[in-house]
């Protein structure tokens, strides 16, 4: 009973790591909390699909936008969406490096001009639904 | 190397994550706030969704966003401690992106 190494059996080996490594440190969480982003962006899919699917039908229409159970959700959706597009734009200077020339553009000006496009297009579907809609 | 989906889904992942960023906060902002506030008419956003271009910018929105909801909720889900569930989280995360997808096609054709 002496011999109670642990075993190595090549690939097979998983170094187990505990489930609540992620509350470890903020950073940890952080990460945890823009990947559970998805959750949200998932959710607010379906709510579009449920509202594009009453699109025949006037007062279902209205109804589903009404209902404060939704209404409540969204509000919590909002901020972590718009985790989600900070931290992907921040993102965009690392998975995407751009050269002019032999040098390197800076990355806050890539992650800049995301920021602007950003702000562009939102502008553009708040005119629409404002003066279109 | 063993050949893998995960180019495919990683691509998928990252277009929705491009799409959500840059469209889902305004598009939460008409819904939740401007239609109830009663700064946009509900039946004036519905006529809006039911012109063609909107719908298909709905429709690029919606599957999308579940691409990137399938493969972001897989690996959280792995690396909070459901690795073991292997291929039957596979299935269901993309799963279901691929189903509520032809579902929303469905939808966004027949309206």
């Amino acid at each position: 009973m002496a011999n109670k190494q642990p075993t190595r059996a090549g690939k097979d080996y998983v170094r187990t790591v505990p489930n609540t490594w992620w509350l470890k440190k903020k950073t940890y969480a952080l990460f945890m909390v823009r990947e559970l982003t998805c959750i949200f962006v998932g959710g607010y899919a379906l709510f579009l699909l449920a509202l594009v699917s009453r699109a025949g039908d006037e007062a279902a229409f209205e109804a589903l936008l009404r209902t404060p159970l939704l209404i409540a959700l969204q509000i919590i959706a909002l901020p972590m969406v718009l985790y989600h597009s900070i931290t992907w734009i921040n993102l965009t200077p690392k998975v995407m490096v751009v050269f002019r020339g032999e040098d390197k553009v800076s990355p806050a000006l890539i992650a800049g001009v995301n920021y602007v496009a950003w702000a562009v297009v939102s502008g553009v579907i708040l005119w629409i639904a404002c003066c279109k809609g | 190397m063993a050949k893998s989906n995960e180019p495919i889904w990683w691509s998928m992942f990252s277009a929705g994550g491009v799409m959500s960023a840059f469209f889902v906060p305004a598009l939460i902002v008409i819904t939740a706030i401007a239609v109830p506030a009663g700064w946009i008419s509900a039946e004036g956003l519905r006529e809006l969704v039911q012109h063609p271009i909107t719908r298909i910018f709905l429709f690029v929105v919606i599957a999308l966003s579940l691409f990137h909801w399938a493969h972001r909720f897989k690996f959280a889900m792995e690396d909070l401690g459901l690795k073991q569930l292997g291929r039957f989280l596979d299935i269901f995360c993309y799963g279901s992106a691929i189903v509520i997808t032809i579902i929303a096609a469905a939808k966004l054709v027949t309206l």
